[in-house]
């Protein structure tokens, strides 16, 4: 039996549809679950206090503080080399073989299964450099996971800059460093910002990776070559051995909420920049 | 000046191959003087795993990742280009700045976030309704299939999307519904940009690690049915990695080596198959 078309057109329509709700709905699912979970265990204590008792009491101030240097060493590291690959990438080459082998490379690192750079890191950072499990180990291993989304985003936020500046700034004599840095720069920035924002976004969520190579210390870090435990790790620790799930539910809250946030004024920030263009 | 600065610019963009090269390096450097001496054929086909009396067989965590891998393709692949044909082609288009932008933060989620929600209330779901322990293939491979979604969707959009606007054109002033267009013009278009989203995300499936420890139950067994316990080959590393020494350390980075290897060859096809234009 053969349906006409319009209601062919109909059938597909809803199924696409009720296909693209039930992905939305997963996702709101995820964070309605920890957030009802989460929320009536946290409070201005639980933020601010030591982690006591393996996480079954106190709070997670060093896991917080933990988190924020693991990101400042990742972020510190691979934003400014992700944003020197992409502004190769993008200004100084045209697309021959080296471009795409770089490219090829890029691809290839982004694919790489954070298992992998836990191990990577273990062996170069941990051992073989002597740092151990420390947050100098971690946020390197981390630098390296987010160099390619950086590079992606950064690559994309320069590529969306109009020909015309930089065709005007060289005719005025900038050389093309110049030409970067004053013309294609500035009108890319919230762009970059995105990409690095989703650096950190990225450094924030992962596990595998840190508690490898920064292991997971229950005190304050006092300086980057100590061990730290970021909110994910200390979230694991206290969800898969069963510690304390008030405390899984109220770290899990805290960390969906970060990653909200971050994913949320990334995507602002792009979507502003990409109007402008578009204007 | 110009041409330091273009130096140097030149070798930050060489740091991820090398970062890559380095990863390969240091990771075989380990991993493979054991399965030289173990055997290759032993290692890879040997069911037995123990690593206190010197048995180094990852066959069963081959077979493992292999399962929770095709469940998640099963689950997700559907899901994810039916969600990807409704946001490029039939959303409108102020739905379609908030829903893609949505299914990306699916990526955005801990996976440890996902393994919990597996842990708490999709395992004991299954054990109630269908039997067996709960952390399952079916479990591990209903979480794998969300974390995969925000791949395979983001990659399927930008491929629908870069099909030329005059072949739609074409087929609707031939009187053509918007279904028809899109089943008998744009997928087929689109075909080879899809197929490299799927691949990529079955790359995400493979590699996988926190969420799969939770959830797949991690039992050194090849599984029966999809309602068993399996351990993976990332589950397998991330599990003993703490307590490894010796030569037992050496076969995990060697599970590594594997692991890296299956990536490697998935990244590779994913690329070549994108390259292909219409």
């Amino acid at each position: 039996m053969r349906l006409p078309p319009t209601i062919t057109e109909r059938i597909a329509k809803t199924i696409l549809m009720l296909a693209t709700v039930a992905a939305v709905s997963a996702l709101l699912f995820v964070i309605i679950f920890i957030m009802v979970g989460g929320f009536r265990h946290l409070s201005w204590d639980f933020l601010t206090q030591p982690i006591l008792d393996m996480g079954r009491e106190g709070g997670i101030l060093p896991a917080i503080v933990g988190t924020l240097m693991i990101v400042f060493v990742s972020v510190g590291i691979g934003a400014p080399l992700g944003i020197a690959s992409a502004i190769y990438l993008a200004e100084y080459t045209r697309e021959g073989k080296v471009a795409q082998s770089i490219r090829f490379g890029i691809n290839c690192l982004a694919g790489v299964p954070s298992i992998i750079f836990g191990l990577f890191g273990y062996i170069l950072f941990v051992v073989l450099l002597g740092f151990g499990w420390s947050i100098v180990s971690g946020g390197l291993s981390l630098a390296a996971m987010i160099l390619p989304t950086i590079i992606r985003t950064t690559e994309e936020a320069l590529r969306s800059v109009p020909r015309e500046y930089r065709d005007v700034a060289a005719s005025l004599g900038a050389s093309s460093w110049q030409v970067v840095v004053r013309a294609v720069l500035p009108y890319a920035l919230p762009g970059i910002l995105t990409g690095v924002i989703l650096g950190i976004g990225r450094s924030i969520e992962e596990t595998a990776v840190v508690i490898f190579t920064a292991g997971s210390a229950i005190q304050m870090p006092q300086s980057i070559f100590d061990s730290a435990r970021t909110m994910a790790v200390h979230f694991y620790i206290l969800a898969r051995e069963g510690v304390s799930n008030e405390n899984a539910y109220a770290t899990a809250a805290v960390l969906i909420c970060t990653i909200l946030i971050i994913n949320i004024s990334a995507y602002t920030l792009m979507h502003r920049l990409m109007k402008g263009r578009r204007a | 000046m110009d041409k330091i600065i273009s130096k140097i610019l030149f070798l930050a963009a060489c740091s991820s191959t090398a970062i890559l090269a380095l990863i390969a390096l240091f990771i075989f450097k380990e991993g493979v003087p054991i399965m030289a001496k173990y055997g290759l054929g032993h290692f890879l086909l040997g069911r037995e795993w123990a690593p206190l009396s010197g048995q180094f067989g990852i066959f069963t965590f081959i077979v493992g990742s292999l399962c929770i891998t095709f469940g998640a393709l099963v689950l997700g692949v559907p899901l994810g280009v039916a969600c990807a044909v409704y946001i490029a082609e039939f959303a409108p288009k102020k739905w379609a700045l908030v829903l893609k932008p949505a299914i990306e933060l699916l990526a955005g989620i801990p996976s440890v976030v996902y393994g919990f929600l597996g842990v708490m209330w999709l395992a004991p779901f299954i054990r109630n309704h269908f039997g067996g322990p709960g952390l399952s293939i079916l479990a591990a491979s209903c979480v794998l299939a969300i974390m995969t979604l925000p791949t395979i969707v983001g990659v399927s959009i930008d491929a629908l999307n870069a099909v030329p606007k005059n072949y739609k054109q074409g087929s609707l002033a031939l009187g053509a519904t918007q279904w028809q267009s899109t089943r008998h013009v744009i997928l087929p278009a689109a075909r080879s940009g899809i197929l490299a989203g799927v691949i990529l995300g079955m790359g995400r499936a493979v590699g996988e690690t926190m969420a799969v420890i939770m959830i797949s139950g991690n039992t050194t067994k090849i599984p029966n049915s999809a309602l068993d316990s399996v351990r993976t080959l990332t589950a397998n590393i991330a599990i003993e990695m703490g307590y490894a020494v010796g030569e037992h350390r050496q076969a995990l980075f060697a599970t590594g080596v594997v692991l890296f290897f299956f990536i490697m060859i998935l990244n590779i096809v994913a690329l070549k198959v994108s390259k292909k234009k219409f």
